[in-house]
């Protein structure tokens, strides 16, 4: 659905260096307008570097930026159509809520009266109407967050750059934000750019996903496609579990590779849904979700394959119990996940049990 | 029983402190020209005579004029050197700091002795305009102390915001940066002026024989005659630090309710 929206955003092999550190790598990527696009990475991927390049607060060592068609190399962020909701929040403290809101209305030749019922609007958009006359200092970490937005949106930007907006707050309330900024990106239909290294928000509120590793783009997908057939074990390890056991290929042919994994036995893989990556040096290997594999609790329960192991590690969580189990014949434990049904036990330590799982459900990283 | 050392050391302390500036009123209205107990009368003859005092009242309106300009060139200086120093990362920044600290820590003598030496062979004639020169070099490390606090405080990002919500570099530093950094302006205003008020060496070394108020009082207390007017001119002194420092803390405290950040204690 998105390939058809016009591009808002190319990067063109951009590198930046601080000094020696090459903090960006060649970067290539496009990102659409409209589209909620993440930059996910540990801290110090580039992930942060990149979004402020769009701002302007960074310069690039090389390559091309271009929003909306233009490049804008030299632009000063004060003339380019982005907006950023920062971090800290960087709410001017001596300033009032509305204050705040309309300060980049400053230059807009808008009669004082349009400029004011501009500011209701966009107050009344992040759920603050009545806020207005409010010292900002006042507000509480999560209205300070509604400030910043309304306060980039109110210039209607072409593009709204979110710096880790969330990490500030506690659980419960980021969670709700999660969904409020989908809403708000559906309703005013601009671009969102969003820097975060939580991959469980990455996840919920993306339309694509970069994940960056060491100034790189490692892969740049749906959340699903990242999710289901992450190209490296490097991104399968950061969205999400993924278990891993060594594998063999004995033969391809015809979109089906025939392989052997440790502890599994041999199976037929289908090479365009299930087969990843570039060669690796340390041979192939072959894995799966934490989800896609269940203990076999009654001899009654049905599944493709079976593998027998022995129960390491038990980690209860309420709705979900986590098993770490080491299939006979491999050397590491699996963690299986199992949800909590009514009537289900929770296996001790030590048990043997049965494992079952799907062929279909394994990505085998070359 | 426990003996509480530290509480009598504190009180001790205070008393020593303290008593010399609470002798100071005591005998400004005492009926006599010798500063002796016991105390004769009650009389206000010396405030009258500071009033009519002529030398005093240039004296004072020098003293005000060196200390208002030295103040503020300081305090812009100040704000100039430590806006530099916290933000922009420069070769050789941390040597010309220190340059521009070293008259912090150097004896007034010092600065003074070269000062007159340089002035002196270069030809300029010794003036009000050389004194402020002197004090601006003396107070210009302290309002850069201050002042650079201030500004470390200042989280980068609002400076940042303010560019990304449209506005250049000259606005972006009237309308945010100033406003927030005004306390620590207002600090470093403060702490020159009484600098330069008390200022007395570099004062009498640059000075042309114009009377201040520090070489004033230097003067006059040679002569047991004037002692008193000079305690009732101290009387005065003290009473308006008093209104002053009060006025300072009461703008601070507004400042910190303003922007509500942190109190972090004194107005320094």
């Amino acid at each position: 659905m998105s390939s058809e929206k016009p591009t808002m955003i190319e990067f063109k092999d951009v590198h930046k260096y601080y000094g020696d550190y090459h903090a960006l790598r060649g970067i290539n990527a496009t990102i659409k307008a409209g589209e909620f696009f993440s930059l996910l990475g540990p801290s110090g991927c580039g992930k942060t570097t990149l979004l402020r390049t769009i701002a302007g607060f960074e310069g690039i060592s090389s390559g091309v930026v271009l929003i909306d068609g233009k490049d804008v190399a030299g632009i000063r962020p004060n003339h380019r159509p982005t907006n950023m909701v920062f971090q800290s929040y960087a709410i001017f403290p001596h300033l009032t809520v509305e204050q705040n809101v309309g300060f980049g209305l400053r230059k807009d030749p808008r009669s004082k009266e349009d400029k004011a019922r501009a500011v209701d609007e966009a107050l009344a958009m992040v759920g603050l109407a009545g806020y207005g006359k409010r010292a900002a200092h006042a507000l509480s970490g999560g209205q300070r967050q509604r400030v910043a937005l309304a306060r980039a949106l109110i210039l209607k930007p072409k593009v709204l750059l979110l710096d880790e907006p969330l990490s500030a707050l506690d659980k419960k309330l980021r969670e709700n934000m999660q969904v409020e900024l989908i809403k708000l990106q559906r309703q005013v239909g601009i671009t969102f750019i969003l820097v975060t290294h939580d991959q469980e928000e990455a996840l919920v509120m993306s339309d694509r996903i970069a994940v960056m590793f060491e100034g790189q783009i490692a892969q740049l997908d749906s959340p699903e496609a990242l999710y289901r057939l992450p190209k490296t074990r490097a991104v399968a390890n950061f969205i999400g579990t993924m278990n891993f056991l060594p594998a063999k290929i004995l033969s391809e042919a015809g979109g089906i590779a025939e392989i052997e994994a440790a502890g599994l036995g041999r199976m037929a893989l289908n090479v365009e849904k299930q087969v990843t990556g570039a060669v690796s040096p340390g041979g192939a290997t072959v894995g799966f979700r934490p989800e896609t594999a269940t203990l076999l609790f009654d001899t009654q329960e049905a599944t493709d394959r079976e593998s027998m192991a022995t129960v390491e590690e038990v980690v209860y969580y309420g709705d979900m119990t986590y098993y770490d189990v080491k299939l006979d014949g491999t050397a590491e434990p699996m963690r299986v996940s199992m949800r909590n049904v009514f009537g289900r036990p929770v296996l001790d330590i030590g048990t043997r049990t049965r494992v079952g799982w799907s062929p279909g459900a394994l990505v085998l990283f070359r | 029983m426990k003996i509480p050392t530290l509480r009598i050391y504190t009180i001790a302390y205070l008393i020593f402190l303290y008593t010399p500036i609470v002798i100071l009123p005591i005998f400004a209205f005492n009926n006599s020209t010798a500063v002796a107990f016991p105390l004769q009368g009650f009389t206000t003859e010396w405030f009258y005579n500071i009033a009519h005092d002529d030398v005093l009242f240039r004296a004072l309106q020098n003293s005000l004029i060196v200390s208002s300009i030295s103040s503020v060139l300081s305090a812009t200086l100040g704000t100039f050197a430590a806006r530099a120093s916290t933000r922009y990362k420069f070769p050789g920044s941390g040597p010309l700091m220190g340059l521009i600290m070293l008259p912090m820590v150097l004896p007034d003598m010092i600065t003074a002795m070269a000062l007159l030496v340089v002035l002196l062979s270069i030809g300029i004639k010794l003036s009000l305009v050389t004194i402020i020169l002197g004090h601006v070099l003396i107070c210009t490390p302290f309002s850069v102390a201050i002042l650079t606090s201030a500004f470390q405080s200042l989280d980068k990002s609002l400076e940042e915001a303010a560019c990304d919500l449209g506005e250049g570099p000259v606005s972006t530093f009237m309308l945010v940066i100033l406003p927030l950094v005004m306390p620590g302006i207002i600090s470093a205003l403060l702490i020159s002026f009484t600098i330069s008020l008390d200022e007395f060496i570099v004062t009498n070394f640059l000075g042309s024989g114009e009377p201040l108020l520090s070489t004033f009082i230097y003067g006059q207390l040679r002569f047991p005659k004037y002692v008193p007017n000079i305690m009732a001119l101290g009387t005065v002194l003290v009473g308006v630090s008093i209104i002053l420092l009060t006025l300072a803390e009461f703008f601070r405290r507004r400042g910190i309710a303003k922007t509500g950040s942190k109190d972090t204690g004194g107005f320094l």
